[in-house]
């Protein structure tokens, strides 16, 4: 007997099991008629106080909560719970990115079909959170200010994994010279088409805007399951 | 920095289709990698090495294939590579475009896996 090499074919995506459990999601997501939105960006962007203020607006009109991944404490869960929304911390160890399981594990025991709007803020990260599906509607991507307006230009695949980008810290522009006609410019060379916010949850502004496209997705979904 | 899991996916995934096939070893896995999937080649190839460890896997290759991004351009009607992925426009006539057709695989394609033969005499 001796050893003989042979290649067989194979195709098979490696993120299969993380596609398999967002598809699981998303329907779950669908019967409930919850909408769902995520928020990706660097650490320090902005997001958690973006959720902060989305989410004291929001619950005034819609049941909402919160899941917020991060490697390590329960900060970002204490701050979101002062808006008074139900509100889960997802520590992920050593983890750079959230995972549709790890969603999945952190709904267990919620009963999402009476809510209007769950958001997801990822670990802060650029590169990781791209790979992964987690089942959403709608995927945020945030670059403040002061990160400098070539942040789409050094992280395309982010940008093609997302739906909106929110340009966040406006307060601070003028202090840090941010050239807007550029951040714009380069966030449409990476994604051409690419429906963009800017706003500072700090002041409040710019967001009514944003609050606005959050209902008018909802009533979007809403309208699509009546139909249906 | 997700290669590692990245690579222990691909080495579980690789261990279980030769299972499947009845071979013991598996000499080399080969890889689609897209340009957008958000996975750093280098990255992979020394996270795989790790990955193999203990398996049977250990001393296998990873074969990867780079996938370039390719576009649909509404003003050609085809398939178009774009200018760079810092400028998603056709790289013929320079239409903007965001409609990815390819380059964000992670695909498994083919193992070569070692086969117990009998010796011709």
């Amino acid at each position: 007997m001796g050893s003989q090499p042979r290649l067989v074919e194979v195709r098979k995506n490696v993120l299969k099991q993380n596609d398999l459990a967002a598809r699981a999601l998303r329907e779950r997501f669908r019967d409930a008629g919850v909408f769902v939105v995520s928020l990706v960006s660097s650490p320090g962007s902005g997001k958690t106080m973006l959720l902060e203020r989305t989410l004291t607006q929001v619950r005034r009109n819609y049941r909402v909560a919160a899941l917020v991944g991060d490697l390590a404490t329960q900060n970002d869960a204490v701050r979101l719970a002062r808006s008074q929304a139900p509100v889960k911390q997802i520590v992920t160890g050593t983890v750079c990115h959230l995972e549709a399981a790890m969603v999945q594990s952190a709904l267990s025991g919620w009963s999402i079909n009476e809510l209007d709007f769950l958001f997801i803020e990822n670990v802060g990260n650029l590169v990781c959170p791209s790979s992964y599906d987690l089942g959403e509607n709608l995927r945020l991507v945030l670059i403040s200010v002061t990160e400098g307006e070539d942040k789409p230009l050094k992280y395309p695949t982010i940008f093609n994994s997302a739906d909106v980008a929110v340009v966040t810290k406006t307060d601070l522009a003028a202090a840090v010279e941010f050239d807007w006609d550029s951040a714009y410019g380069n966030i449409q060379a990476v994604r051409p088409g690419m429906q963009v916010f800017r706003l500072s949850a700090k002041t409040g502004e710019g967001m009514d805007e944003f609050l606005t496209l959050l209902t008018v997705r909802l009533g979007d979904l809403r309208s699509r399951m009546a139909r249906a | 920095m997700h290669e590692l899991s990245i690579a222990m996916s691909i080495v579980e995934m690789a261990q279980e289709e030769a299972e499947r096939r009845g071979s013991a070893q598996v000499s080399a896995v080969y890889l689609k990698l897209g340009e957008l999937s958000g996975v750093v080649k280098e990255a992979l190839l020394s996270c795989y090495e790790m990955a193999c460890e203990d398996t049977r896997l250990v001393g296998s290759q990873l074969v990867i294939e780079e996938v370039p991004v390719v576009v649909f351009c509404a003003h050609c009607h085809d398939r178009r590579a774009v200018s760079s992925v810092q400028l998603f426009c056709c790289s013929e006539c320079g239409t903007p475009t965001s409609e990815i057709v390819q380059g964000k695989e992670l695909e498994v394609v083919a193992l070569e896996i070692q086969e117990w033969a009998p010796n011709r005499v």
